[in-house]
């Protein structure tokens, strides 16, 4: 198990390389840099070279690299080409906002989908398992930001309720924050549902049918045990692999969303470093969310080995 | 002598349409108390149904359609099975009544291991009962199945174990609570033939002893002669032919019993063909008004395909649904 951890983490390396390489070279493929966006109509061939020194994005493109790749092995992401910030706090302060809204949408997500999924399986064909599983499609196929604009002029045109648009950390305000985070953390929170609800339905089916339950049931469990202990207990590794990919994608920010909500996430921060060309923004981000990601699913696999026994890595 | 369990015209049958088609059609069994019955019949003739519909068990969207139970319950006197409340019936599950399935290798939940899953056989019924005690049932249980290293087996998981010694924690489950009934269905099947005997010589051996009323349900008529007092040959949903066991293989009176009869392996046998009846059972649905073996019977005249045979006795105890039998009574 130490093993597998260690050869997974390993593997992270070459992965990552890959990804800042590809991610650099996209890059300089996008028309218009930096410069220019700095310097607009008062551009001149002086200042451009000044500014292009001072980047230094005068150098060979595989000088650039380098330069940049070793200041990461050492912890520093560089500075924006727009602010002169350091890229690596902010990704970290970013991040911890991105976090929270993941967290948040996962417990609206599974609030809904757990119970409707379990509960839709058990009294399958029934008229509560036709509202859940059109409630799960529409769930799935109406996109965040339709369903996230439809909520806020429900909201503001029904009730005259405007969420706050001035982001407030959670340390500084908690209620505020929440106030912030919960809009959003629904929209993203149901489109999660969907899915989670539609795996949670088919593989408890699945389970249901097993000999095993049968042989429960026949013991004399209560159903609430039959159901719980050893039904979802087993129907739970499809689902962890989706909620797994689920949680690492919202890790990594979600760039419409926050967008529509102005929440100052990873995801917006990408977009800014996209607009401005700040290559050190975008090469860092992309290089944390890739991180988060790949670390999230080895927790999932660990995860899998505590669901089941009979999956060891060795 | 009084009855474990009777049932009545038990009728089960399945939604097609807007339709119900019948796949158990007017079935009576008695279950002596402390005895042995045995039901027989090739797969898809109601056997498996019939038993989980004892238990309140039965697939979806199966559902029975007519008939009563008589079970002689300790906690609740004399109740209908087939409708008794849930909750009651969960007092009966794995307490009055238990159940031995086919699949050893499917039929024990694989991510918890085995102690766990046989103390809830205990808690569930003795919810009081303290750790020590249910470790010390559950290790005489495995020491009466004949489960060598019973505690290195306790801490072990399903897929760590072989299927004989998975069915012989199963039948330890099921016995745990001394049951009054425990229906085995098919409870040898999956197993290597050198295991099976060793299963059903164990299935006896703790049915004398916790003096439990057994229905065993095979397709196999050698378990049959291993393990039954009294029998039940299933085709089609329906019973064609029922009596004491040397009754029935001495003198079998249905086309059909012969058959099976006569399909059993021999090794003294001078053919070294396996004898088969021809065609298949007829499925669900597909019974017309007549004999519903009529199709596959070599004795089978224009009155087979007229009519349906009733259930008469052909001798003390012994019943078959045919209209030869007199003649060969006769004969």
């Amino acid at each position: 198990m130490k093993n597998y951890i260690i050869r997974r983490v390993l593997m992270l390396i070459p992965i990552l390389l890959g990804i800042s390489i590809a991610i650099f070279l996209i890059m300089q493929l996008i028309p218009g840099d930096v410069v220019s966006g700095i310097l607009g109509i008062e551009e001149t061939p002086e200042l451009r070279a000044m500014w292009e020194k001072k980047l230094g994005i005068d150098k060979p493109l595989v000088t650039q690299y380098f330069n940049w790749i070793s200041g990461v092995v050492r912890g520093d992401f560089g500075e924006s080409f727009r602010t002169g910030a350091k890229v690596f706090p902010e990704i970290l302060w970013r991040f911890s906002i991105s976090a929270e809204l993941a967290i948040l949408a996962c417990i609206v997500a599974w609030i809904i989908a757990f119970p409707l999924g379990i509960l839709s399986a058990l009294k399958r064909n029934s008229f509560i398992d036709r509202i859940v599983r059109v409630a799960a499609l529409l769930g799935v196929s109406v996109p965040g930001f339709a369903f996230a604009t439809l909520l806020i002029l429900f909201l503001a045109l029904v009730f005259g309720y405007y969420p706050p648009i001035k982001y407030v950390s959670l340390m500084q305000n908690p209620l505020k924050n929440l106030e912030i985070m919960i809009l959003p953390a629904i929209v993203l929170g149901s489109s999660m549902a969907g899915s989670v609800m539609r795996m949670t339905r088919s593989s408890m089916l699945e389970v249901l049918r097993q000999d095993f339950i049968k042989a429960v049931r026949a013991k004399g469990a209560p159903e609430r045990i039959t159901i719980m202990r050893h039904a979802f207990r087993n129907a739970s590794i499809p689902i962890v692999t989706l909620v797994g990919m689920q949680i690492g994608i919202l890790m990594g920010g979600t760039v419409v969303i926050e967008q529509i909500f102005s929440i100052p996430g990873l995801g917006q921060y990408l977009l800014t470093g996209i607009f401005q060309r700040d290559f050190p923004i975008v090469q860092g981000t992309v290089l944390f969310m890739a991180t988060i990601y790949v670390i999230i699913n080895l927790l999932v696999d660990i995860l899998y080995t505590y669901i089941d026994p009979r999956i060891t890595y060795s | 002598m009084g009855h474990l369990l009777e049932i009545s015209n038990l009728k089960i049958s399945t939604p097609r349409g807007k339709n119900l088609v019948p796949l158990l059609d007017k079935v009576s069994l008695n279950v002596p108390k402390g005895q042995c019955l045995g039901i027989v019949g090739e797969s898809g003739c109601g056997k498996s149904i019939t038993a989980t519909s004892l238990l309140q068990q039965l697939p979806y969207p199966l559902r029975v359609t007519e008939g009563t139970t008589a079970f002689d319950s300790f906690q609740h006197g004399k109740v209908d099975l087939l409708t008794l409340p849930s909750k009651k019936m969960r007092n009966i599950r794995g307490r009055e009544i238990a159940m031995i399935f086919q699949e050893p290798m499917t039929s024990l939940d694989p991510i918890f291991t085995i102690q766990q899953q046989m103390f809830e056989a205990l808690q569930f019924h003795f919810p009081r009962m303290s750790h020590k005690e249910m470790l010390d049932k559950c290790l005489s249980m495995l020491v009466k199945v004949n489960i060598p290293r019973p505690e290195q087996t306790l801490s072990s998981y399903p897929h760590q174990l072989s299927g004989g010694q998975l069915q012989r924690i199963m039948i330890a489950i099921a016995l745990m609570n001394d049951p009054r009934l425990l229906i085995a269905d098919e409870p040898t099947t999956a197993l290597d033939v050198t295991i099976q005997m060793q299963i059903l010589d164990l299935m006896n051996e703790l049915k004398e002893s916790n003096d439990a009323a057994v229905l065993m349900i095979t397709h196999d008529l050698g378990v049959i002669a291993e393990t039954s007092q009294h029998v039940a040959v299933f085709y089609a949903g329906h019973i064609v032919e029922e009596a004491p066991v040397m009754e029935l293989f001495h003198h079998p009176q249905h086309p059909y019993t012969k058959g099976l009869l006569k399909s059993i392996s021999s090794l003294s046998g001078d053919s070294n063909l396996l004898y088969a009846i021809p065609g298949i059972v007829p499925p669900g649905g597909s019974w017309d008004a007549h004999c519903r073996f009529a199709a596959r019977c070599e004795y089978a005249s224009e009155k087979c395909l007229k009519d349906v045979p009733a259930l008469t006795e052909v001798a003390s105890g012994h019943l078959c649904r045919c209209f030869l039998h007199r003649q060969e009574v006769e004969a």
